[in-house]
């Protein structure tokens, strides 16, 4: 199938490797990928923020990119989970915007709706010979309902070792703006995070959001745990070491 | 960076160790509970479907239910007074005891009589309010604020209470043993019972179709309270009415659930008008508006109102654990009171911080008895609070400038260039641990660089 990469403008600009990720997975697994280069960001962070008349702007943008896309597929459930539970909010009486949400939304799908879901798959052909432990986001948990589909992914991998993080369903109190404006608040819900993830003994903490891993690697790196974040992706794309 | 407001208070609220214990020990207590009893129930999720469609209903038509209110009650021989605002309540409410020739009433826990900070009003005209309920005692005993909507003393443990008490209401030798500590409540109260003339409560419902009122509680002193006096006056929110008493079925189910994780509350205490020989001989319904219109105006913040003041929320909420009722500086705290209260007080005003104290998580919409939506909410107020330039400026002109640069795939390109260059000198082993301007981030954590190359120059190279 060709299929359309929302690489998103933070994974695109901090955590390229997540993007190149989800290339390597979905061509061994036989689909063309595409990428549209006037893709930007989909306003997730304009929009959460209050700047309605911005971030409209840009999902109108987005709209338009990715009109023509059979399957759009993007590493992050927030992401995913604006243009699902956001983007219908937006058209304001503008009947032709309303349409056009409505025929592309239920074509955009955060990696593992796609690989599990859409696509029924759970071995994707990984090796990942580490110790991982899994945040389930707060957006892949409550907006898009992800369910089990990571872990049924995760479980497949050959080599790895899945421990369970305890009080997963925990925020990790990232939360876009959030983190700067309520830095305190934030940083002290992260510490909570953090304690979970060391408690499991993982070499490895992974997510379906670079944005989450943003700020649980943050944290991880600044108290020199020797525990890395790597996006869902990357362990999916991986074929050993 | 200045700090102000909810950013402020928290800043000071996180650093209290044995506040961060009390609360987790007890937000984590009534959640497992809560858990437990809405386990139980297989239709959950249709009795949140009623209890939401239900209220919706009520507020759709709030115009009638409240006439039909009103004549219900009058019928039944008691009388309804009409409140803009707080001042107007407050001195209803001062008149009516008055009236009564009292100068001490006896109060049943409720919100609405705290938000318009009742006790307060009344003490300024020489009446003395005493709580009933053991948590608003305390709160009242120590001078501190309620911080929990359902516990209203959650910030303090068992220890501090006894100490409270000791210097109070109770013998020097007091242990902190929870028995004890209540009994030594039980006998200062319930000589207040048996003098008050007067008691003051809130309502949880209103049945607009008999003119009942209904208060629900644990502890038994609602009851006495809305028995034993002569006079019983009632505040209560314009949004608390429900169409018939059948209604209150869905209610009943879902609040004791949600609030204290029980299947039924101890004490439902349900009365209408005056009964001749039997319970209070005058009762009083000031019916209060105080921002509640203006909330019913705004077709996104309107479900707000169909808050039936369970707490649940509060209790799973990765914020109002750490920091504690009292940094939201408002009556209401945690997630409701977040949307609730800059929206009965104005967007602009002191209140704008409170819609940001949220990561928009989502755990408070998924436990909401009547399904709010409130991180959809609190998106809508924070546009408001834009839209009205009550939000920082160096905000407003980093998002215009970010919109700008998302705005066209070229500047978005030359924008990430400039990060890189800019981030250059202060990266690490792929790692930034102090920037400037982005302080706020990396005093706590470390940032990660733009990349040396990022996924679109990576893609070009294919």
């Amino acid at each position: 199938m060709r299929v359309t990469l929302f690489v998103t403008c933070l994974t695109d600009t901090v955590a390229p490797e997540a993007g190149i990720a989800v290339v390597r997975i979905l061509e061994r697994l036989g689909h063309e990928v595409e990428f549209p280069p006037a893709q930007t960001c989909c306003g997730q962070m304009h929009l959460n923020a209050g700047y309605r008349r911005e971030g409209r702007a840009l999902a109108r943008r987005f709209v338009r990119v990715f009109a023509d896309a059979e399957l759009v597929v993007a590493p992050s459930a927030s992401c995913v989970g604006t243009v699902r539970e956001l983007y219908p909010t937006l058209a304001d009486g503008d009947e032709a915007m309303a349409r056009e949400i409505d025929t592309l939304v239920p074509r955009v799908f955060e990696l593992s709706e796609l690989l599990a879901g859409r696509f029924g798959l759970e071995d994707v052909g990984a090796t990942f010979p580490h110790r991982v432990t899994y945040h389930p986001t707060c957006h892949s948990l409550r907006v898009l309902r992800s369910g089990d589909a990571p872990y049924r992914l995760l479980r497949a991998v050959r080599d790895l070792e899945l421990v369970e993080l305890p009080e997963a369903t925990e925020c990790c109190g990232f939360g876009g703006t959030f983190a700067v404006k309520n830095a305190d608040t934030s940083a002290a819900i992260l510490a909570d995070k953090v304690r979970c993830v060391l408690d499991t003994g993982a070499d490895v903490c992974t997510a379906s959001d670079s944005s989450c891993l943003l700020q649980i690697g943050g944290a991880l790196s600044r108290l020199r745990t020797g525990v890395r974040t790597a996006h869902l992706a990357e362990i999916l794309a991986a074929e050993g070491r | 960076m200045k700090r102000r407001g909810f950013p402020a208070a928290a800043r000071k609220a996180l650093r209290n160790d044995q506040l961060r214990g009390n609360l987790a020990l007890a937000t984590g207590t009534i959640r497992e509970r809560r858990a437990k009893a809405v386990d139980e129930r297989p239709d959950w999720e249709e009795l949140r479907e009623a209890g939401r469609t239900l209220k919706l209903r009520v507020l759709r038509h709030l115009d009638s239910y409240l006439v039909q209110f009103e004549r219900a009650v009058e019928a039944a021989g008691g009388h309804v007074h009409w409140a803009r605002d707080d001042v107007e309540a407050g001195s209803v409410v001062a008149r009516l005891v008055a009236e009564a020739g009292a100068t001490e009433v006896v109060k049943v826990k409720s919100m609405t009589t705290d938000e318009i900070g009742l006790s307060e009003q009344l003490a300024a005209s020489g009446i003395e309010v005493v709580e009933t309920d053991l948590a608003e005692l305390i709160c009242q005993l120590a001078g501190d604020p309620p911080s929990h909507i359902l516990v209203p003393a959650i910030h303090k443990n068992r220890t501090e209470i006894r100490d409270l008490f000791r210097r109070t209401i109770g013998a020097p030798d007091l242990s902190d043993e929870p028995r004890e500590l209540a009994e030594a409540a039980r006998l200062h109260l319930r000589r207040k019972f048996l003098s008050a003339r007067v008691a003051v409560s809130g309502a949880n419902f209103g049945v607009a179709e008999t003119g009942s009122v209904c208060v629900v509680e644990s502890e038994g002193n609602g009851r006495f309270c809305t028995t034993l006096p002569q006079t019983l006056i009632t505040v209560m929110g314009i949004e608390k009415l429900v169409p018939s008493v059948e209604d209150l079925e869905v209610f009943f189910q879902l609040l004791p659930r949600s609030s204290t994780g029980e299947r039924m509350n101890p004490y439902t205490s349900l009365w209408t008008g005056v009964t001749p020989g039997d319970g209070p001989q005058e009762f009083h319904v000031v019916l209060l508006d105080n921002g509640r219109t203006s909330v019913l105006a705004d077709e996104v913040g309107r479900q707000t109102l169909a808050c039936i003041r369970c707490s649940a929320c509060l209790n799973v909420c990765p914020v109002y654990i750490r920091t504690g009722g009292h940094a939201y500086g408002s009556v209401y705290p945690g997630p409701i009171g977040a949307i609730l209260t800059p929206q009965l007080s104005g967007v602009g005003g002191d209140a704008s911080s409170l819609p940001y104290a949220s990561s928009l998580c989502g755990a408070c919409y998924e436990v909401c008895p009547v399904k709010i939506d409130i991180p959809r909410v609190l998106v809508h107020l924070r546009s408001r609070i834009v839209a009205e330039k009550a939000g920082g400026a160096g905000e407003r002109i980093a998002m215009r400038v970010l919109a700008r640069a998302f705005a066209d795939e070229h500047r978005y390109e030359r924008a990430q260039k400039l990060g890189r260059a800019a981030g250059r000198p202060f990266a690490r082993k792929g790692a930034i641990s102090h920037l400037p301007l982005l302080g706020a981030w990396t005093d706590a954590r470390d940032l990660r660089p733009v990349a040396r190359q990022t996924f679109r120059e990576w893609w070009r190279t294919r």
